[in-house]
């Protein structure tokens, strides 16, 4: 238990450094770490699935972010003193911090989750769909809509990359075309 | 008890970034913060103490497994989650991206003072 | 262009080798850990280890932008087409295949030919968002000026 604690307050470290530092290159690579430990993480809280994903799209994020901030001239930006934006965002995040631990109360203790609808994916999931995977099981039987509405968003999200990045002008020889027809 | 607090903290920091930080990149760092505080939270709700993952072997007993397994709901939840957080940071790197083309500057004040 | 010669040498070697796992992953999704998803997004990573080490033209040379675009609609439309066909056993989605024996490759209803399908769309799905961020590039220069390679 003291490892989850422990490797919480890695990434709570890494998130105050991402945020606060100057350079963005260096919070960038700190967002990196936050995500590396929490795979870690994933991995001691028993979804071995998810830790291999998560490092993975990890990787993918840190190469698509660099290559954002690493095109731009000037990677240090200067401080800027908004103090009534900061000041009132801390007040209300600290209000809401407040009242949300009262409803922390009501849940559950760590460690003894209630398993109405899983117990009978856990019990009858190897003799209903043969797969002895239950996570894989869940994903592409029990609940297959949420597997399809995450296709649809992966389609919408390539859509909208494709119509946002396109580039509308002249080629050369005088002909004028829309291009990126993708 | 003090574990959800944590993640609570961790979901407040990346809100934070989020609201009150000017450059534009650090604001799409604020969302990445986010989308992992909801993940980590999702799966600390589903730990068992002491439990096994949910997979099966050959040899395993079907009624000791059940007994002693991690709620396998919220990580199939969490699976399809990762995937679309990645589309759509993606997106919003490109439209980051279009936004420094025009204005020449990442700074979100700059942006409104000098938009059309 | 793309990386000096020693990372090209050592991608040559290992291309294969990730490949091979991605595939493994998405194939034995239903008997041990992985899955559609871990799959998919490590042979994009394969891909994307390609572009970051030969260059944009090689890679594209392998993975033409037609070919990612019919098979990002291949992916969703196979998915599509296994959900209606449950309609054989009565139900949408309905696993009409029966489940087999347990342990074994072929078991599981249709549970294998949803996770290639899956795989197959998010590979090209993230290769193409990939290719548009990096075709889109030259912006340090005058925005809007159209230069003849910028096809996609």
């Amino acid at each position: 238990m003291i490892t989850f604690y422990l490797l919480l307050g890695i990434m709570i470290l890494g998130s105050i450094v991402a945020i606060e530092t100057r350079n963005i290159l260096s919070s960038v690579i700190s967002v990196g770490i936050v995500g590396f430990t929490l795979s870690i993480l994933f991995l001691l809280l028993g979804a071995p699935d998810l830790a291999i994903t998560q490092v993975v799209v990890e990787i993918l994020v840190l190469v698509i972010l660099i290559r954002a901030t690493i095109s731009v001239d000037n990677t240090a930006i200067e401080a800027y003193r908004g103090t009534f934006a900061i000041v009132s965002s801390l007040f209300f995040l600290g209000l809401f911090l407040v009242f949300a631990s009262y409803a922390f109360l009501e849940m559950h203790a760590f460690g003894k989750p209630l398993m109405r609808t899983s117990q009978h994916y856990l019990d009858k999931g190897l003799a209903e769909t043969g797969a002895s995977n239950i996570v894989t099981a869940v994903i592409l039987d029990y609940r297959a809509y949420d597997t399809l509405g995450e296709a649809t968003v992966l389609f919408v999200s390539v859509l909208g990359a494709t119509v946002i990045l396109r580039r509308i002008g002249r080629k050369r020889g005088g002909k004028s075309i829309e291009s990126t027809g993708k | 008890m003090t574990i959800y607090l944590m993640c609570l903290l961790l979901f407040v920091m990346g809100l934070y970034c989020l609201v009150a930080k000017k450059h534009l990149i650090k604001k799409i760092i604020g969302v990445a913060i986010l989308d992992y505080a909801v993940n980590l939270f999702l799966i600390l709700i589903g730990y068992r103490e002491g439990g096994a993952p949910p997979i099966l072997f050959k040899e395993m007993n079907q009624q000791v497994f059940s007994q002693q397994s991690v709620d396998p709901l919220p990580q199939a939840l969490v699976l399809t989650s990762i995937v679309i957080g990645l589309g759509v940071l993606i997106m919003m790197v490109s439209i980051a991206l279009r936004l420094y083309e025009k204005y020449k500057t990442f700074d979100t004040s700059e942006i409104s003072r000098l938009k059309g | 262009m793309g990386m000096s010669l020693i990372v090209k040498k050592i991608t040559q070697l290992l291309i294969g080798l990730i490949f091979l796992f991605g595939i493994n992953i998405t194939l034995f999704g239903h008997l041990s850990v992985g899955g559609g998803f871990a799959g998919g997004v490590i042979l994009t990573c394969g891909f994307i280890l390609l572009m970051l080490a030969f260059g944009k033209d090689t890679t594209l040379g392998k993975m033409r932008t037609s070919v990612a675009r019919f098979l990002s609609c291949t992916g969703a439309l196979v998915f599509l087409a296994i959900a209606l066909l449950g309609y054989i056993g009565g139900a949408f989605f309905l696993n009409f295949l029966d489940p087999g024996q347990a342990f074994h490759l072929h078991s599981a209803g249709f549970i294998p030919f949803a996770d290639i399908a899956i795989s197959i769309l998010i590979v090209s799905a993230i290769f193409a968002l990939f290719v548009l961020l990096v075709l889109s590039g030259r912006f340090t220069e005058d925005s809007g000026k159209y230069t003849e390679d910028d096809e996609l």
